[in-house]
């Protein structure tokens, strides 16, 4: 089961989360714009095409499991949710606010879809390979995969690199790792604040598969995932390289929006912005 | 009337003496036969864990996670989220020293049914000092929403008390001591998570303990009594959820308390039931543990005698104590 759409309605379907992104972020008056912008490819990929699930029976046995490890970004994730029928749309305009199911970082308790708790960063990983470690050698599951999101800034916790000597000492092949390399974090750029480089030597000496694509290129991002299904000996990391705000040209690259909501102003622009761009969002076309 | 049944060899030369960790392990590899969900990770402290005894019973549900507590509870979380009941092992120090902030995140908040494991509590590590004496973590378990929080007093109700957490489908720490310690308990004594027991009937003062402490507070009694102190003896092993009606009910009936614990008393048991007599029955109170200092290198029983934890050195403050307060409440 789940949901197959085509590469053209993903495009369409990405900037629909964007839209719903700006609209909830306006509202709530406070939250994580530029990541769960940046996101919103990803994102759109994995809830409307790859991954096995059922929106109207969040605990099937046999679905796929989405973490978000940088919990931040979590607008990006309800809006999916939203979208793929897991609760009404107009919900989404509770984000943040007293009494909603939807918390300013993602609580598994309180909405039925959410499969962790997070917000503290690093933490995704390592309780993905938890999961993907049962489904490998305790249950003796082939067909569930665990996808799990990371912000580029999270890998600076050592949580993270826990994880990964524990994923490739059990070589989880059904853990896949997404990192969202959009290169900036609350301080500043991620290589000024703390540099990451070389991302991929530091992945593969972990003994990880490493497949670095576009983040906004839809295609790329569905044949990365399929590769790493397709990886049977080896965890798998997509190093997805985005641009932070993607769609609104004036918060794209600017570290300043990773934690600032707009405006009703700024938004309505955004909205301007997202609308020109409806379909047509990749790298390549990219408005700066 | 206290109904609970000791060790009747409590007080000869010869009472079986072990450490509560063993318990723990035995009661985990019970706990595995019961159960295929049940899984034990731990963070290359098998054998001091007494994990081994799990381990070498079923390898294929044994993870070994290297030295990495972090990892060790949020992997532990990962499983408990697709159904397994994971035990996650190390030392006090470390877990939940290190790795705090993930089982409040992933695990209590998180609301998964993973077990933290926290072996080599207190001043008893004896040698390895400071560093390894884990006093702090009553405390900070206790103040976790979710969190059930267990100090077993003996080997024999170490391994009911695993049992009873391997069941209780809930987020839990289990507090273990490293050294030999006396078993006060036998096979056939209660024990349910959330109860509190009066092991010794008493009418001048109560005496609350927890972990091996209660064996050294019924020696203390012992010693009292001879003295003309009538002391009651209460074993805590549950912290939170705390037995308040069993509790108060004896606070009521002496008038005074005293609480005793192998770790820092603010925070502690000692913390624990200054809030509740404070809020329903103010009592005249003494509380012996570590009091806003850290442990030190020494052999346990040196320390013990050191940080007046022995039955002697708490019957001569609780006599002090018997003598300059005046009993409140006092209502049977």
């Amino acid at each position: 089961m789940g949901i197959k759409l085509t590469v053209p309605q993903l495009k369409h379907k990405a900037n629909i989360l964007r839209e719903d992104i700006i609209t909830m972020l306006e509202n709530a008056g406070s939250g994580h714009t530029a990541g769960s912008l940046d996101l919103a490819d990803i994102v759109a990929a994995l809830y409307f095409n790859v991954m096995n699930i059922d929106p109207k029976n969040p605990g099937w046995a046999d679905r796929d499991i989405f973490l978000l490890g940088n919990g931040h970004t979590v607008p990006v994730q309800y809006a999916a949710m939203a979208e793929a029928g897991y609760f009404e749309k107009s919900e989404l305009q509770t984000l943040r606010k007293l009494g909603s199911r939807l918390q300013g970082h993602p609580e598994r308790t309180k909405l039925p879809g959410l499969e962790n708790t997070s917000g503290p960063l690093g933490s995704g990983l390592s309780q993905a390979a938890g999961m993907a470690y049962a489904f490998q050698y305790l249950d003796d599951v082939k067909h569930r995969f665990v996808y799990v999101v990371m912000g580029d800034g999270e890998l600076d916790e050592g949580n993270v690199w826990e994880a990964a000597m524990f994923a490739g000492k059990y070589k989880l092949s059904q853990l896949i790792a997404i990192i969202d390399r959009n290169n900036i974090q609350i301080d500043g750029n991620t290589e000024d604040v703390m540099p990451l480089e070389d991302l991929r030597g530091k992945w593969e000496s972990f003994g990880w598969h490493v497949i670095e694509i576009d983040g906004h290129n839809i295609e790329s991002i569905i044949d990365a995932t399929s590769i790493a299904r397709a990886i049977t000996n080896r965890p798998s990391v997509i190093i997805a390289h985005t641009i932070p705000g993607k769609g609104v040209d004036f918060m794209e690259y600017d570290y300043k929006w990773h934690g600032v909501a707009p405006n009703s102003d700024q938004a309505k622009e955004a909205l301007q912005k997202l609308h020109t761009l409806d379909g047509k969002i990749n790298v390549g076309d990219s408005v700066r | 009337m206290s109904d609970y049944q000791l060790n009747s060899k409590l007080f000869d030369k010869d009472v079986l003496q072990e450490p509560i960790r063993l318990g723990f392990g035995r009661g985990l590899k019970t706990a595995g036969i019961k159960n295929k969900n049940v899984v034990a990770l731990c963070a290359d402290l098998t054998e001091s864990t007494q994990v081994h005894l799990f381990a070498e019973e079923f390898p294929d549900r044994f993870i070994q996670v290297g030295i990495a507590e972090q990892n060790l509870v949020t992997v532990a979380s990962g499983l408990a989220a697709v159904g397994k009941i994971p035990f996650a092992s190390s030392y006090a120090a470390f877990n939940p020293g290190r790795n705090w902030e993930q089982i409040k995140t992933t695990i209590a908040l998180n609301d998964q049914p993973v077990k933290i494991v926290a072996s080599h509590a207190g001043v008893g590590v004896g040698p390895d000092g400071a560093t390894h004496q884990m006093l702090e973590d009553i405390a900070l378990m206790r103040v976790m929403p979710n969190m059930i929080v267990i100090v077993p007093g003996d080997s024999i109700e170490a391994e009911k008390a695993t049992l009873a957490i391997a069941e209780n489908n809930k987020p839990s720490y289990i507090r273990l001591a490293r050294p030999k310690t006396p078993v006060f308990s036998t096979v056939d004594s209660p024990f349910e998570i959330g109860k509190a027991y009066v092991l010794r009937d008493g009418h001048d003062i109560s005496l609350f303990g927890t972990g091996i402490m209660t064996y050294q507070l019924l020696s203390a009694a012992n010693i009292l009594a001879e003295k003309g102190i009538s002391a009651e003896v209460v074993h805590v092993p549950t912290i939170k959820p705390l037995d308040n009606d069993t509790i108060l009910y004896s606070a009521r009936k002496t008038g005074r308390v005293a609480t005793a614990e192998e770790a820092q008393v603010n925070g502690g048991l000692g913390g624990a039931i200054a809030e509740i007599l404070s809020e329903n029955l103010p009592t005249p109170l003494i509380r012996i543990g570590l009091n806003d200092r850290y442990g030190e290198s020494g052999e346990p029983n040196e320390l013990f005698d050191f940080f007046g934890l022995t039955g002697e050195h708490i019957a001569k403050k609780i006599e002090e104590f018997v003598k300059n307060k005046s009993q409140y409440h006092r209502e049977y």
